[in-house]
């Protein structure tokens, strides 16, 4: 298939590893991955802050970098930025009244996957391969889950890595805490739900929480780093990528 | 713009008391709404028969309460039009002083709450007394509802024992036990059921073609307080209204269960004007408008009216799980609270609110009328934004019009981030930076470390590799 990798700005920026494991391992799988030099962000910062007009031009210049009939599918290492383009393009452009950016965007929304979801749903591959002993928590990010939908295929794929030991998170489900500026604007009650987070974390005795956005990992990564809390974050594709050899 | 609930919440989450009562009572509540809407094979049908309804009724709103109107009339029933809260709250005194009443039992109602009818009957010296068992122990300890559905969720019982012994006569020995507890004020309020002459309540439904009303409680004292008194006078706002009296099939399956997790409704009273011989004599429907008609003229906005006060929300909010109701400083807390709030009034309150959220989503997957709050929010954020006041301040504009600027243009991008990654070199050990950084960053870093731009980023690589 012809992949094209949308990055995301935070991986690109903070975060490369996330972006060049899905890079390796869409191609170990046989896959042939583009990068388009001309992406930037999806433009999710700006609409969830409040800054619409802002959003609609950042999501512009995404449809025209990504709209592109030589690419089969689009992929990114992130639930969040994936479901800004499935859940929120299809409004947000509505309400600018673009009937060529409507269309460009109802071709681009089924052809738009987070990793996890495109690898179980789309290629329907489990076992990708992968190596990676060590003791590893797995906590589900609020839009991967609720947006997305992408459901156990994370899970099913890290109970596919050999030699990893998979331990099951209390409260999986609740928030970390991140939600982009909420961190900064309600930064104590941003705090709170973190610090139960990071309680549920340690108590799996796991050396790596994982997810699949690098966003959220930031935000739970930051806090247990603060606390020398001896678990690190480490985005879900770097498990995958990971192999016997390397 | 300040930031209130960004403040209030500063002061709840670190209340350890509180933050243990809430997080007991919503995950306790959370546990059995599951259970109680897993047994229910249809639910999700049920979910969207019930939006259906709700999106439906607010299309022609004006023609279904003229409907109402005319069938509580018919049944002998007396309606009120109130534009403002002021306008029903004269209303409600004036036919309780006619009635020759200067008192008044009443059933829990958030209607009433919302335009503040204790505090302005108060002034005319007409006592209103909450009968709701949550009810009377906000109202007896001068407090404010924290929730909804369970107003006093913010007490425990040790809590509740003492404003008891203070406050009701004759109880000086009663111990923290729940059924001492409550029969302390069963006994206070038999009474005031059996003296009162005026009873007022909410509404949770009104059929517009039967002109029935109907109300959900889990106690009996709201029945009490529609059928003991001779005038009863319920204050419904708007959007209350259903078409037809089979939409109760729908209503009276979701509430029940995404409320209380009860697979049915302990109490429900439904009445129709005046019957002769049998409860009130008089029957006074109060319809509010409050802010309602102007909600409901923004297309992205109105499905907050959708609500049927069912505070689901609340219970999975991880935010209200955190601060409790009293940091919203309204009557609707929590996340249909923050969409609702800053609208109801017309942006003049409530405008942080719409911030007060992490945007998780859990709010929306277990709304029985499918309102997507989390959409909303996101709307309301820019429309405030827009309209009222740069919420994020000069800085914050500034900043997000510089990164959308370079988000537009991918030249301008590349140099964003070498800019950030010189600015940031000096901080940066390992790839964070564990600083404290001036301004916004600064809540940030006060607590967790903070990634520092990539030596390398992922297009250099990329750009390396070809």
């Amino acid at each position: 298939m012809r992949i094209a990798l949308f990055t995301t700005c935070v991986a690109d920026t903070l975060f490369p590893g996330a972006g060049i494991a899905t890079v390796e391992l869409l191609e170990r799988l046989g896959h042939q991955v583009s990068f388009p030099r001309a992406q930037t962000c999806c433009g999710q910062m700006h609409l969830n802050s409040g800054y619409e007009a802002h959003a609609l031009n950042i999501a512009r210049s995404f449809v025209e970098v990504f709209d592109d009939a030589e690419i089969d599918a689009v992929v990114a290492p992130s639930g969040s930025c994936v479901a800004m383009v499935r859940d929120q393009y299809p409004g947000l452009v509505a309400r600018a009244g673009d009937l060529r950016l409507q269309a460009a965007v109802a071709r681009l929304v089924p052809r738009t996957f987070e990793l996890s979801e495109f690898l179980v749903n789309e290629l329907g591959i489990v076992d990708v391969g992968a190596y990676y002993p060590h003791r590893v928590t797995y906590h589900p990010t609020c839009h991967s889950l609720r947006l997305l939908r992408v459901g156990d295929a994370p899970l099913r794929l890290l109970r596919a890595v050999r030699a990893l030991t998979l331990i099951a998170l209390d409260d999986a489900q609740g928030c970390c805490g991140f939600g982009g500026t909420f961190a900064v604007k309600n930064a104590d009650v941003s705090t709170a739900m973190l610090a139960d987070k990071m309680r549920a974390i340690q108590a799996t005795g796991a050396e790596v929480c994982t997810a699949v956005d690098s966003s959220c990992l930031m935000h739970i990564g930051g806090g247990l780093r603060r606390e020398r809390a001896g678990v690190r974050v480490v985005h879900l594709a770097e498990i995958l990528a990971s192999t016997e050899a390397a | 713009m300040r930031n209130e609930f960004a403040e209030a919440a500063r002061h709840e989450v670190a209340n350890s008391q509180l933050r243990a009562n809430i997080r007991n009572a919503t995950h306790t509540i959370r546990a059995k709404r599951e259970e109680a809407v897993a047994e229910v094979p249809d639910w999700e049908q049920l979910r969207e028969a019930g939006r259906r309804i709700k999106e439906r009724t607010m299309r022609n709103l004006d023609r279904h309460l003229e409907q109402l109107e005319r069938s509580v009339t018919a049944a002998g029933g007396v309606v009120h039009w109130a534009t403002e809260a002021a306008d029903a709250n004269r209303i409600v005194g004036d036919l309780i002083v006619g009635a020759g009443a200067r008192e008044a039992v009443k059933v829990k109602s958030l209607a009433t709450d919302e335009i503040g009818l204790n505090r302005a009957l108060a002034a005319r010296g007409i006592e209103a007394r909450e009968t709701d068992l949550a009810e009377l122990i906000v109202q007896l300890g001068e407090d404010r509802p924290s929730h909804i559905l369970v107003p006093a969720i913010h007490r425990n019982r040790g809590e509740i024992r003492e404003l008891f012994r203070r406050t009701l006569p004759g109880n000086e020995q009663l111990t923290d036990d729940p059924a001492e507890l409550a029969e302390a004020a069963r006994r206070f309020l038999r009474e005031k059921f059996l003296s009162a002459k005026v009873g007022v309540s909410g509404a949770n439904f009104a059929v517009a073609e039967t002109g029935t009303i109907c109300i959900l409680e889990s106690e009996g004292n709201g029945r009490m307080c529609t059928t003991l008194p001779e005038v009863l006078i319920t204050v419904m706002g708007i959007e209350k209204v259903l078409p037809r009296f089979a939409d109760l099939e729908v209503m009276l399956q979701l509430l029940p269960r995404s409320s209380t997790a009860e697979r049915m409704n302990p109490y429900t009273s439904l009445w129709t004007g005046v019957t002769p011989e049998d409860g009130p004599r008089e029957f006074h429907l109060v319809l509010l408008d409050g802010g309602r008609t102007k909600v409901l003229g923004d297309a992205d906005g109105r499905a907050a009216l959708h609500c049927i006060r069912c505070s689901a929300c609340l219970n999975v909010c991880p935010v209200y799980e955190r601060t409790g109701g009293h940091a919203y400083e309204s009557t609707y807390p929590g996340p249909i609270g923050a969409i609702l709030t800053p609208q109801l009034t017309g942006f003049t309150q409530g405008n942080s609110l719409p911030w007060a959220s992490s945007l998780c989503g859990a709010c929306y997957e277990v709304c029985p009328v499918k309102i997507d709050i989390p959409s909303i929010l996101i709307h309301l954020r820019s429309r405030i934004n827009r309209e009222v006041d740069g919420y994020g301040g000069g800085g914050e504009r500034l900043a997000m019009g510089l990164l959308a600027r370079a988000f537009a243009r991918p030249g301008r991008y590349e140099r964003a981030q070498r800019f950030g990654r010189w600015l940031s070199r000096p901080l940066t050990r390992e790839g964070w930076i564990s600083r404290r950084l001036p301004g916004a960053l600064g809540r940030w870093t006060d607590v967790r470390d903070l990634p520092a731009p990539s030596a390398e980023t992922f297009r250099e690589w990329w750009a390396q590799r070809r």
